[in-house]
């Protein structure tokens, strides 16, 4: 990981290469989630930069990722995720893109073990001529039998100028799998935002409280003091930007 | 209260109000009749301030304001509200969340305290009492897996916790059962005060035998081409719309 990337490499496409730059090489940190153990992590990203986590999953390990990526000009996470017997890796990221913002997702999660489960929702919401961008592979080898992954990426655009790139692949070798995936881009429902003004809230307001509740999907499953934090921050993140 | 003079309006370059004229006082209930396609939706949508409709011509002055003048969540303030013939699902976000929300938006634009939590849950157990509505549902997302009747229902639980002083009800009647017709029925007499008004509109004589309205108008190719008392109703009802237009 020493040469600079370039645009004719598929997970590099959407980069601002200029940015990348500034912050190349990247250092690799690496998260072993022993046999068994249970790990947890929040990662908020406002500043420019680059990340590249290396998680391996042990058997039987359960490893859960919460992303709130907003308010930075370039950012890049890059997640590898390796999965053993029985493991469980589930990631909920939320990507916030604004103005000439460019953000970008990638996720590498390989079965490599017997009865590993995954499953990664991504939500992304990007106004003015931001770009918000997720890369997902799932890839399962011959070994990764009985494995049930599943992918979901929703992106909302705010604006016509802003742009969502979702590249979903999955690479399968083995034959007894469970493997879900989906990807959309949206705009706000007419019908919503109308409701909500007709009975009596600002349309700032409404577009941020159904912007919310969109992104909310990433935080299915935390437990509800944590929810409440991570809700308090997205408002305030949207009400900011709108 | 309201006062709708020569209302012309279109959606999509089609005229659908051409030259609709009503005044509805303070203290009274007036229904609008008419047969698909009349404009009768198109009236509710102008009046609530929906993006797609198109006001051409006339004036509509709402408590000696200027209403066409008013975004939507200003109408709202100023005491409009208009029941949805087909409510809205809004995933992810809670009736409770919804409304507390709407209340205190108002309240704030207003210039009023906002509701506290201890409050507005006061008015939403009541409200929703009232109009028999599970207060579960209240705590699920907005109307996502509720019957055509418990949406008409939770229209109305709004409309009591917001307490316009006009409504706009868009058939609320239909899609329900008589139980719930009544209590919708009853619902909407609530309501009624010497400084409240109600404007319903509905395709069935039904609801106005339970609401008895002071005015009825009949609305045919974007006009009101009659009006009379409740009497009116049970004449159509039993002659339908053609006789008028005869």
């Amino acid at each position: 990981m020493s040469a600079l990337p370039t645009r004719r490499q598929e997970a590099w496409r959407y980069s601002d290469l200029v940015a990348v730059a500034r912050h190349w090489p990247v250092a690799v940190e690496t998260i072993d989630v022993p046999a068994g153990a249970t790990y947890s992590d929040i990662i908020r990203a406002a500043d420019e930069g680059i990340r590249h986590l290396a998680i391996t999953i042990g058997a039987g390990g359960t490893c859960r990722l919460t992303i709130l990526d907003a308010g930075r000009s370039y950012g890049r996470i890059a997640i590898d995720v390796t999965l053993h017997d029985g493991a469980d890796f589930q990631l909920g990221a939320i990507l916030i893109g604004r103005g000439e913002q460019k953000i970008e997702l990638v996720t590498t999660v390989r079965h490599i073990g017997v009865a590993a489960t995954s499953r990664q929702i991504v939500r992304a919401v990007a106004g003015g001529t931001a770009t918000t961008s997720y890369l997902g592979q799932v890839a399962v080898a011959r070994t990764g039998q009985k494995t049930d992954a599943s992918q979901s990426f929703k992106a909302l655009l705010l604006n016509r100028g802003a742009t969502a790139n979702a590249k979903p692949e999955l690479e399968i070798f083995a034959d007894d799998v469970k493997c879900a995936h989906g990807a959309t881009v949206g705009e706000i429902d007419a019908g919503a935002l109308f409701y909500l003004t007709s009975r009596g809230v600002p349309p700032v307001q409404a577009r941020a409280l159904l912007t919310r509740a969109f992104l909310s999907d990433a935080l299915d499953g935390l437990d509800e003091a944590t929810t409440e934090a991570l809700d308090a921050e997205i408002t305030a993140i949207l009400e900011a930007s709108s | 209260m309201l006062v709708i003079d020569n209302l012309c309006a279109e959606i999509d370059g089609k005229q659908i109000l051409k030259g609709l004229s009503l005044t509805v006082e303070a203290g009274s209930v007036h229904a609008i009749m008419g047969p698909n396609g009349a404009g009768k939706s198109t009236l509710s949508y102008v009046l609530a301030g929906r993006d797609g409709y198109e006001v051409t011509g006339g004036s509509v002055t709402f408590r000696g304001q200027d209403l066409l003048a008013m975004a939507p969540h200003e109408r709202a303030t100023a005491g409009m509200f208009l029941g949805l013939q087909y409510p809205v699902e809004i995933p992810g976000v809670s009736n409770l969340l919804f409304l507390r929300t709407a209340l205190n938006a108002q309240r704030t634009l207003r210039g009023e305290a906002e509701a506290s939590g201890a409050e507005f849950m006061k008015l939403a157990k009541a409200a929703a009492e009232q109009l028999g509505l599970p207060f579960d549902m209240m705590k699920r997302a907005v109307n996502q897996g509720f019957s055509g009747g418990e949406k008409k229902r939770n229209e109305m639980v709004q409309m009591h916790i917001l307490q316009p002083w006009f409504a706009v009800l868009d058939e609320t009647d239909s899609g329900l059962d008589i139980d719930a017709l009544r209590v919708v029925s009853d619902g909407i007499n609530a309501l009624r005060g010497p400084d409240r008004a109600a404007l319903l509109i509905t395709h069935y004589q039904r609801l106005l035998d339970y609401v008895v309205p002071d005015q009825i108008h009949v609305l045919m190719d974007g006009r009101i081409v009659q009006s009379g008392g409740p009497e009116l109703a049970h004449k159509l009802e039993a002659e339908g719309y053609s006789a008028i237009a005869a």
